[in-house]
């Protein structure tokens, strides 16, 4: 379905010279599986996200998505190809409602279908769809609708940056189960989901641990599970109103 | 008077009207009135001095439209007018201006449209102006509005001045008095394009306690144009203001905004906050992950900052 081969990313760093985020990095995604993406801060996860996206331009390798190089392609292009991906900060827009954007994420959606996907996430319809979304929406209104949007675009694959970033316990749950309802077991559908939550990672398909800019453990739930007591120091603490995250060291 | 496919066209532009409206109305073509008429709540008529036209809304007068929309056609056409504008207490009325220029040669086409408008105790006022300019030669089309308001007692009036496209020069004056716990909202949206110059001078004056006022301006400058934005706010009693403006900056285009407090009353609060920056590259990013090209992007985010 996916694969990405030899990646390397270089940035250039606060002293001008280049820093190289990714480092070879090897990924073969299949169709219909949920995929965490998961790793310390800094390790490269949401840059792999980008790469996939076309968002940041990778200095090395290839990416294949059905076989086909789409390397060189824009994000546009990768966009109409069938990859998206819902923002870890989503970007404020002045003057555009929340129906013109859900509109734009799915022009073949009728007014139905949109509020019916604003439900989902737990959003009012009658309150949002005609909301600005430049000012007075929350970080966590914001996330939420940025979740609608891929869930309604349902591209083949769709990559979840943090999902769980600025949401509430609750709201969390609820966008756990809806991943879970769409993507688990859908045969045409694969997700990618960037993540610290452990509430989220078990009901994964696949675990890969990014650190240092390479996958340093792959494996289900599972098989991770167990590499991260053995192998892994691992820190376990209170975050976001009692919520259990962990933290690879 | 018929109209003709192009007066239709720039009538559909600044009024968004399909044809001629029904209520009360006036349609200035090249610097004469061609079509007029009042309805029982709103007389329509010539000012005394024959200088522009004196628009009067019964008091008490609810959910009835004048339009009053201007159209310069022939090549080089140079205007001017003065419309007085008197809405009724406790009425709640709209009224919809505009001006559209269509110029085909290389003479310029000019309209200074100077209202005054009184929106009287406990009334309620929606103004709408659009200003729009075409022709495919070097003509310039210039629109100068003037926009003076007296907001009384209790009153409230809402103006959207929007400048859609085209429009080579603009000065534009917007001075308004705001009476006691009466309130005013100005929105104002402009477009410059090419060499295209706009310079927007607004000053409210805050006078009765209680007294609010609103300003938001967003404006988009492309090409080489230049957009002046001033925005005073006077607060002379225990009133509110704010002035907001946030614009977009592409290609070489250049903007100014001055923002000007002036508290002469301890109990006055007066804000203002400015912000002048291109497109942000997430926003791009963010709507061509969602399928569009960059160009298509541009536009959604222009279309929607400028709505």
């Amino acid at each position: 379905m996916l694969k990405l081969d030899n990646i390397c990313l270089q940035v250039s760093g606060d002293n001008g010279e280049y820093v190289e985020i990714l480092k070879g990095l090897n990924i073969e995604i299949e169709k219909g599986k949920v995929y965490a993406i998961t790793g310390p801060n800094g390790g490269g996860k949401t840059s792999i996200a980008k790469v996939i996206m076309g968002i940041y331009k990778h200095s090395q390798g290839h990416i294949y998505m059905e076989g086909e190089d789409i390397s060189e392609l824009s994000v546009t292009e990768r966009a109409r190809r069938g990859i998206g991906y819902a923002f870890q900060q989503p970007p404020r827009f002045k003057g555009l409602t929340i129906k013109d954007v859900m509109g734009i994420a799915s022009p073949q959606a009728d007014l139905i279908k949109i509020r019916t996907y604003l439900r989902d996430v737990g959003l009012c319809p009658e309150d949002y769809l005609d909301r600005d979304l430049g000012t007075g929406l929350s970080g966590g209104e914001i996330k939420r609708i940025e979740m609608a949007q891929l869930l309604l675009r349902a591209p083949k694959i769709s990559i979840f940056d943090e999902p769980e970033a600025g949401v509430d316990l609750w709201t969390i749950q609820k966008l756990l189960r809806l991943i879970v309802s769409r993507y688990k077991n859908n045969p045409n559908k694969t997700a990618l989901i960037i993540t610290h939550n452990e509430k989220i990672i078990p009901v994964c398909d696949q675990i890969l641990v990014v650190d240092g800019g390479v996958i340093t453990v792959q494996g289900t739930p599972k098989e991770i599970w167990h590499l991260i007591k053995d192998d892994i120091e691992c820190k376990v603490r209170d975050q976001c109103q009692g919520d259990v995250f962990y933290e690879i060291r | 008077m018929k109209l003709d496919k192009l007066d239709l066209s720039l009538l559909n532009t600044v009024a968004d009207l399909q044809g001629i409206p029904t209520g009360a109305y006036n349609i200035r073509l090249n610097g004469a009135a061609v079509m007029r008429q009042s309805s029982p709540n709103i007389t329509v008529g010539p000012r005394p001095d024959g200088t522009g036209l004196l628009v009067e809304i019964k008091p008490g007068t609810v959910g009835e439209t004048v339009h009053v929309p201007v159209m310069l056609t022939q090549p080089g056409f140079q205007d001017k007018v003065y419309n007085t504008f008197v809405v009724g207490e406790g009425a709640d009325a709209t009224i919809i201006a505009g001006c559209g220029i269509h110029n085909e040669s290389h003479a310029i086409s000019r309209h200074d449209g100077i209202h005054e408008i009184i929106v009287k105790a406990g009334a309620k006022l929606r103004y709408l102006e659009k200003h729009y300019g075409e022709g495919s030669e070097n003509g310039k089309r210039i629109l100068n509005p003037t926009t003076v308001i007296t907001i009384e007692a209790g009153a409230s009036a809402e103006l959207e001045m929007v400048q859609i496209k085209g429009v080579d020069d603009t000065i534009r004056s917007t001075v308004a008095h705001i009476h006691e716990k009466g309130s005013l909202k100005i929105v104002e949206r402009l477009l410059t394009q090419e060499e295209q110059k706009a310079e927007s001078d607004v000053q409210i004056h805050l006078e009765g306690n209680g007294s609010a006022a609103q300003v938001l301006s967003r404006a988009v400058a492309q090409g080489s144009s230049f957009q002046l934005f001033r925005a005073a706010l006077i607060g002379k009693a225990v009133c509110l203001g704010h002035v907001e403006c946030d614009a977009i900056l592409m290609d070489k285009a250049r903007i100014r905004s001055i923002p000007e407090l002036q508290a002469e009353n301890a109990e006055a609060v007066l804000t203002h906050e400015a912000a002048i920056g291109k497109i942000a590259g997430e926003q791009l990013v963010k709507l061509m992950s969602l399928g569009l090209t960059e160009k298509e992007a541009v536009d959604t985010i222009l279309e929607g900052f400028l709505r």
